[in-house]
């Protein structure tokens, strides 16, 4: 026998599927402590929403809203509460590797620590970064194109709501079962039916495929806006660089994500029903599950940093006082990268026996993407050449981001060169490789973007001084936690061990500790931040246009009014706010009744059932994922009967609004 | 060449010195001083961008900051210049193509697929490798002994990794002497390596793999041929035999396997790890092959789904534990591992397809995918 502890039996009832009272993990401390944690606060929140008789405000306002600002917020919501969730679960695996040397076990054992890497990536990768970047595209892109919505608000409202089912599926795993033990991208066969027993491989499948379906949708609406609802005269190559980057991105979206849907529904297939596509017996074959998830895996990494490429676009050029250096090559640069980023995606698995020839197409293939994306770096650092640079906040998590991604793009390319990767595959390298270009891209660019268009939001800066602490903490504590990283590669140190023999490994995993713990309190200083800012909102208000911006984003309201444009804006060229700035532009003040999207609660009642649905599905409760199916698709169709959909604002209504200005 | 070699082995003894062992930096094999090596120019190369990169970015935001003195030389008109796009298009792609014509010589070189008798080196090795639920077993084909978590190589000889893996996903990483290649259940995949000097380096599977991952790691000791020699000799005078049977009590899934040796091993025991029929009555891959080619065993065929079936008697738990499933029932053509019904049985046993019939060949024999054949000859079928 391998260990002294037992997965519970599998036992199955009509009533429960094969849920049993042994599956909630009482005797894990860990997580009975997190769920006091959890229900206390849960229960905090809820009593203050009673109270102050939120839940109505709540209800009509957002949860049921289709206002792509609102859902925009919400995502970004979605994903701090979710960084909070991934970042708790990195700071245990680096307190476990910290301790684990030498034949010390640490605090977790294989089968928690196992859960921990795999929700860590995971959450960080489905319901932080890619709710990051969908809330940026929900919230920026409508206004800067001078949209009064996206192509198909309730669609967007849908989107989000069955995200927040996956990451609630995700979360529920802690509680009740358990989560895969198998890795981010669960390669079989160890996912497989045989090898991931139990119900964690299944909560994975299950949320990914429901936030799936909202990423799916959430792509092509952003697509039909894009090209559909642009503000009149607003050609394509008019548009900001940061629209240019969502457009880029949901094509990628769209064009990837089914592929992981599929691969996803093919390994339920194996898992559920028998099948054996990814089985080692009767001819099914792993490796086309690797090849599959690859296929939609690296545009996926790609999805998540090209919006943070527009981002630290927008925010360049505003701080710099010009115009993006090299529109045009901007462009051309990230259709390049669309482009290639589908043909690269074999260099995540050089070391699995392919041919020479075939690792050396993918090695350059994978190296050729580091010139569009080297030209878009050198485009950002000579638009700030000959600027007028003003060193707020934004600006300097702009050129943390410059620094930390240039080096790990230069890590990326010596991973793509197939020979040095047989070594530093599966290294800490790697994992230093990727959150140095996740961290120092994405990460970066988000709190770039969220310093940035926060007075957008909410009509008052961030606090100055809280932001420039947590940039720096994370900065530093970047580099603490993840240069030790790269020395342990370049010793050949295997990542996902949950404990090694080499003492000598040691001391760099307790520094790497130190960088996580500062990068904690890079985090505390970011929600600080929030609160202060929060709370000294008149001292920080600052009127519609804070960082004398240049998209059109900024012509409006701080916070815009519901309808984003008292009229229809027409738009001639680039950098359209600048331009009306030039010529003294107004809005006019003969105002007409505004055509808006009515809010719904389907979205949520839809998302919902989702939920249950997939709940079903990971414990075989077949009666209840049947009915929630059904339930499903009659409040699908039963909303299409719904025609209160629209109404209008009175013209009166927008003079008032407009009067009043921005309220803080 | 020589000056990235020199550069290289400042950079590696100044590693030393801090007393940790850097194997992808300071190799002890060929194949790992090529890769550190094409690593070494690979940094170069890209270092000619990237330095001036980190140098602008850092730069050029203090020096045109707003509240600079002189602000004469704002420029907001300054969005276009076809010089210096040039030159960022023109640098990257030039250091591309060095970087690709290394990447294609390289990685030609450095086929983890090719032997290395271009070396010079003595006689190969062959180890077959196989990746167990959590243990590496080594089995030396032509010294006929096997051991688990323990590598012993001759120094200065090529070693012919053959890989598989009895159940899930694992690498065999020996970084000091250089990369890693997968090992996969019903699949053979190769990997060369030499261990130039003496020494004793650490081993690991490098693809997580299940609870016992962790414990995976075994000593590679490189010898001189007599200290080798002798370690085989005792191994074959002392240890007990590998056969099927011990094989298979062998592959039960277990943690933190101590060093153990098999004195002898049974003849093909590899072929059958590799095409999953080490155990009685289960059809080896390459006859399964066959009988699909053949046209598959039909509607009939389904009640031999026993005989094919491997990962359901390897189910594990979630803390590695092995959980018995009923087999799968067999009744169709009838041979003994099930209950057949036999009026069939006669009949079958005798067509090409029959199951009893496939069990009965010889895996070693007949048109094995595996083994006799070289890769492309397979790909060629």
């Amino acid at each position: 026998m391998a260990s002294e502890h037992l997965q519970p039996a599998e036992t199955f009832s009509p009533i429960f599927g094969r849920l049993t009272l042994d599956w909630i993990p009482i005797h894990e401390p860990i997580l009975i402590g997190t769920f006091a944690g959890v229900a206390l606060g849960g229960l905090l929140v809820f009593a203050l929403m009673t109270y102050f008789r939120l839940w109505v405000p709540f209800w009509k306002n957002w949860v049921t809203t289709v206002d792509h600002k609102k859902i925009g917020i919400m995502y970004m919501v979605l994903a701090f509460v979710m960084m909070v969730r991934g970042f708790a679960d990195a700071l245990m695996m680096r307190g476990q590797q910290a301790m684990a040397a030498g034949g010390s076990e640490g605090w977790l054992p294989p089968h928690h620590y196992d859960q921990v890497f795999t929700a860590h990536g995971v959450i960080m990768i489905f319901f932080v970064a890619m709710a990051f970047v969908t809330g940026f595209m929900n919230y920026v892109m409508p206004l800067q194109i001078g949209a009064r919505d996206v192509a198909f608000p309730f669609l967007n409202n849908f989107s989000f709501w069955m995200t927040v089912a996956g990451a609630l599926l995700v979360n529920i795993s802690l509680f009740v079962g358990e989560f895969a033990r198998v890795g981010w991208l669960a390669f079989p066969p160890l996912s497989g039916a045989n090898y991931s027993t139990g119900p964690g491989m299944d909560y994975y499948l299950w949320a990914l495929q429901i936030a799936g379906v909202g990423t799916t949708l959430s792509g092509i609406n952003m697509i039909a806006t894009i090209v559909k609802m642009r503000a009149p005269g607003m050609k394509l190559m008019d548009m900001p660089i940061f629209t240019w980057t969502a457009l880029i991105t949901n094509v990628l979206i769209v064009a990837a994500f089914p592929v992981l849907t599929a691969t996803l529904a093919l390994l339920t297939l194996d898992r559920y029903m028998d099948f054996r596509f990814f089985t080692n017996d009767f001819g099914g074959n792993a490796m086309m599950y690797v090849n599959l998830i690859w296929i939609w895996g690296h545009p996926e990494v790609y999805i998540l940093i090209i919006p943070c490429f527009g981002i630290i676009s927008e925010i360049v050029s505003t701080f710099s006082r010009k115009p993006i250096f090299g529109y045009r090559t901007m462009v051309w640069a990230t259709g390049c990268i669309m482009v290639l980023s589908f043909v690269v995606w074999l260099h995540h698995f050089f070391t699995m026996g392919s041919g020479a020839d075939v690792n050396t197409f993918f090695g350059i293939t994978t190296m050729i993407i580091a010139v569009p994306t080297g030209v878009k770096i050198f485009n950002w650092l000579f638009t700030m050449y000959k600027g007028r640079v003003r060193l707020e906040v934004p600006m300097l998590w702009t050129i943390g981001f410059l620094v930390t991604f240039t080096i790990g793009g230069m890590t990326g390319v010596m991973l793509a060169v197939p020979p040095v990767d047989f070594q530093l595959h599966n290294t800490l390298f790697l994992i230093a490789h990727f959150h140095n270009v996740i961290i120092g891209g994405v990460v970066f660019a988000v709190f770039a973007g969220v310093t940035y268009w926060w007075p957008k939001a909410f009509g008052f800066k961030l606090d100055e001084v809280w932001g420039k602490r947590a940039f720096w903490l994370w900065f530093v504590g970047f580099y603490v936690a993840f240069m030790p990283l790269y020395a342990l590669g370049l010793m050949g140190v295997t990542r996902r061990m949950n404990m090694y023999p080499d003492a000598g490994w040691q001391p760099y995993f307790i520094v790497a500790a130190i960088g996580a713990l500062l990068i904690l309190a890079g985090i505390l200083c970011n929600f600080m931040n929030f609160y202060v800012s929060i709370r000294d909102r008149k001292r920080l208000a600052c009127g519609s246009d804070p960082w004398d911006a240049r998209t059109l984003e900024w012509a409006t309201q701080s916070p815009p009014a519901p309808y984003n444009f008292p009229e229809d804006v027409s738009v001639v060229g680039r950098e359209a706010f600048w331009q009306m700035k030039k010529e003294n532009y107004e809005f006019s003040t003969d105002y007409q009744p505004i055509h808006m999207p009515m809010g719904t609660a389907s979205g949520v009642i839809i998302s919902g059932l989702a939920l249950i649905f997939g709940f079903a599905m990971v414990w075989y409760i077949w009666w209840l994922a049947i009915a929630t199916f059904v339930a499903m698709l009659a409040v699908g169709i039963a909303h299409t009967f719904n025609y209160n959909r629209d109404y209008y604002i009175p013209a009166d209504e927008v003079r008032q609004t407009e009067a009043k200005g921005a309220l803080v | 060449m020589y000056r990235t070699r020199n550069l290289l082995l400042a950079a590696a003894g100044a590693v030393a010195l801090s007393g940790c062992q850097y194997d992808v930096l300071s190799p002890a094999g060929w194949v790992g001083d090529q890769q550190r090596d094409l690593l070494i120019i690979s940094v170069l190369l890209m270092l000619i961008v990237i330095l001036p990169v980190l140098f602008m970015s850092v730069y050029f935001p203090l020096r045109y900051r707003a509240d600079r003195e002189d602000t004469s030389d704002y420029d907001p008109e300054f969005e276009h210049s076809n010089k210096l796009e040039a030159v960022v298009w023109g640098v990257p792609i030039l250091i591309i193509v060095a970087l690709g014509y290394y990447t294609y010589v390289y990685t030609h070189r450095l086929d983890p697929y090719r032997p290395l008798d271009h070396l010079e080196a003595g006689a190969p090795v062959e180890v077959q490798a196989v990746s167990l639920d959590w243990k590496w077993l080594f089995i030396y084909p032509e010294q006929g002994i096997a051991s688990v978590n323990e590598l012993v190589v001759p120094a200065g000889r090529p070693i012919n990794f053959s890989l598989s893996s009895s159940t899930v996903m694992n690498t065999l990483s020996i970084p000091a002497l250089g990369g890693m290649v997968y090992s996969m259940a019903g699949m053979e995949t190769k990997l060369h390596l030499i261990a130039d000097e003496e020494g004793v380096y650490p081993g690991r599977s490098a693809h997580y793999s299940g609870p016992g991952f962790a414990g995976m790691v075994f000593d590679t000791t490189a010898t001189s041929d007599e200290e080798f020699d002798a370690w085989v000799e005792g191994i074959r005078a002392e240890a007990g035999p590998l056969t099927r049977e011990t094989y298979l009590a062998l592959e039960e899934p277990s943690m933190n396997e101590p060093v153990r040796h098999y004195g002898s091993v049974e003849d093909g025991l590899f072929g059958r790890i590799v095409e999953m029929c080490v155990e009685e009555d289960k059809v080896c891959m390459g006859h399964m092959m066959m009988v699909d080619q053949n046209g598959g065993g039909g509607l009939e065929g389904i009640g031999d789904a026993a005989a094919y079936s491997y990962d359901r008697g390897r189910t594990i738990d979630g803390f590695g534990n092995r959980i018995e499933l009923p087999p799968l029932e067999s009744h169709g053509s009838g041979h003994g591992t099930g209950h057949g019904t036999d009026h069939e049985a006669l009949n079958d046993s005798e067509a090409p397809n029959g199951l009893a019939y496939v069990l009965a060949m010889d895996p070693n024999a007949l048109c094995s995918p595996f083994g006799t054949q070289t890769e492309k000859e397979i790909n060629g079928i």
